[in-house]
């Protein structure tokens, strides 16, 4: 029976790129898959678009591309990625530079629509997840992103593409698009789908399969961390998925890690939402067939939502925080000196603060619950966090944070402060006929 | 005995929704952890943190519970003033949940 080879080449925006170049030399794959665009990423990409025509993609884009075309070139690997971000054709002029560069000849599709924009701003009334409408967001919204479905980048790979840049497309889409490709998977064979998007959804997050994110020095033991390999998924034609990655590359592929990543982000696993299908991942069992080889069967699916969820990012105000630490004996007591003298220092300042969090970092900072006692620290550091209307207010937060060195309690060290405006995401759905999408292909002779 | 001694866990977010999986390191423990690890005892192991009911689904083929539940509002990643904004950490506070004599 047919089986697929896609490997996942990063699974963050920031992600570590040797593991990418030691799939495209050594897992030999169909394809190599890059999902770099976090829920605000596209937002971000949207703002720098905005400011420079040219931007607007993601900046790892170039570097990532470079280490990995050459041998993907030498074994035919197809490249999947949604680095597009908000300028997908900007970022496909860039893989067209870069395969020149290299003297590599490339069919690159660019897939765009995933931008609803104009729509969300023409249905003021739409709801968002978190209880407002679309039109309460309007001056403040930059961009607005609909996660589309594997059916573009299908289009493409029937094109002859041999790289795939696309915006804001479902994260399992990515890789379930070359096996509907390859296989020819019906678009209404729900079992399969759902198959193929427990494959993605298990990629996804790259090393987060392979050993990432699991060591715990108490039980879990994952052996070359700094090594870690990035997982590649044998997929039939059937629909049967096996976890693995190269042999030799740090960390494992055991039925822990694969059981860690099938939950990673899920609610009801019975009914995880795509673009593509509801896929039901609630009778899924794992199997470790050989070292670091896992078997992952059971999933199945129900037909596709007739909506499709949108990403709104928009601006949010300020933040600005200051930090500085305290040790020895009494230290836990000066943090929370420091803290009662920079809340009233703000009060006395008139610096309006819309929401503050202080924490005393070694204590509380993670669950709260300050009246739970607990063993004494040796040290602890002082956060304060506030959110402000304005930038020069979210500098006062750190300012009087830092003012402690001088005028607070003894022995505060290591003071740092920050300001930022807040780029904050929301979501709603828009009917599918609102997304048009739309495939165009560049070649490198 | 806490839950950490018997399962391991990993947190996710969605929007203002987080899950927490707890994954029975031995599978023989699994039907156990469902009956004393339900959804009424997270929500008071999670007072505090959990804003509203903690929801649980129970998957007996991966001997996994994934608990669901909202943070305080507008407590999503992109906006939130927490030093953890993902919530990632919440892991660890369900694995120190102290479990009854068996």
């Amino acid at each position: 029976m047919n089986t697929l080879r896609i490997g996942c080449g990063a699974g963050y925006a920031g992600d570590r790129i040797e593991p990418a170049v030691e799939l495209a030399r050594e897992g030999g794959l169909d394809y190599l898959v890059f999902e770099c665009l976090a829920e605000r990423t596209i937002a971000m990409a949207q703002l720098a678009h905005l400011r420079d025509n040219a931007a607007g993609y993601d900046v790892m884009l170039g570097d990532r591309l470079r280490a990995v075309l050459p041998a993907a070139v030498e074994r035919g690997t197809g490249v999947i990625t949604n680095m597009g971000a908000a300028n997908p054709q900007a970022a496909t002029d860039e893989v067209i530079r870069i395969a020149r560069d290299l003297g590599l000849a490339r069919r690159v599709a660019t897939v765009t629509g995933d931008n609803v924009m104009s729509y969300v701003k023409a249905h003021p009334t739409l709801a968002t997840d978190d209880g407002r409408t679309v039109g309460e967001l309007s001056e403040r919204l930059v961009s607005a992103n609909a996660y589309i479905g594997a059916a573009a980048i299908v289009e493409a790979l029937s094109g002859g593409a041999h790289v795939v840049i696309t915006g804001r497309v479902a994260d399992p889409a990515l890789f379930l698009a070359p096996l509907i490709h390859r296989f020819g998977w019906s678009e209404d064979d729900w079992s399969l789908l759902g198959a193929g998007t427990l494959a993605g959804h298990l990629l996804e997050c790259a090393g987060q399969v392979t050993g990432g994110y699991f060591a715990d020095t108490r039980r879990k033991h994952v052996e070359d961390l700094a090594r870690l390999g990035f997982p590649l998924a044998e997929v039939r034609e059937d629909g049967h998925v096996v976890i693995t990655k190269v042999a030799g590359s740090g960390g494992r592929v055991t039925a822990a890690t694969c059981k860690e990543q099938l939950l990673y982000e899920i609610q009801d696993p019975a009914d995880y939402r795509t673009p593509d299908v509801v896929a039901d991942f609630s009778r899924v069992s794992v199997e470790e067939i050989g070292s670091d080889r896992v078997a992952v069967r059971g999933a199945s699916g129900h037909p596709r939502p007739d909506q499709l969820k949108v990403s709104l990012g928009y601006m949010d105000g300020f933040i600005g925080e200051g930090q500085i630490s305290y040790a020895g004996p009494g230290a836990v007591a000066r943090g929370r000196l420091a803290i009662d003298i920079v809340r009233e220092r703000l009060t006395l300042a008139g610096v309006p603060t819309h929401e503050l969090q202080a924490d005393l970092i070694g204590v509380d900072s993670l669950f709260g619950r300050a009246d739970v006692h607990r063993p004494e620290p040796f040290e602890v550091r002082v956060r304060v966090a506030a959110r402000t209307a304005t930038l020069a207010d979210a500098r006062r937060v750190g300012n009087e944070v830092e003012t402690l060195y001088t005028n607070g309690p003894a022995g505060g060290g290591g003071a740092t402060k920050s300001a930022r405006e807040v780029l904050a995401i929301a979501s709603t759905f828009v009917p599918r006929h609102a997304v048009t999408t739309a495939v165009t292909f560049e070649d490198v002779a | 005995v806490i839950l950490g001694d018997l399962a391991h866990s990993r947190a996710g977010d969605k929007g203002t929704i987080v899950n927490v999986s707890v994954i029975a390191f031995d599978p023989n423990d699994y039907a156990w952890l469902e009956s004393v690890v339900t959804a009424a005892r997270m929500q008071q192991h999670l007072d505090g943190i959990a804003d509203g009911d903690v929801v649980r689904y129970t998957l007996p083929s991966v001997a996994a519970l994934n608990f669901v539940f909202a943070r305080k509002p507008g407590q999503s990643v992109t906006r939130t003033l927490e030093l953890d904004a993902h919530g990632k950490t919440l892991s660890s506070i369900v694995l120190a949940m102290p479990l009854p004599e068996r």
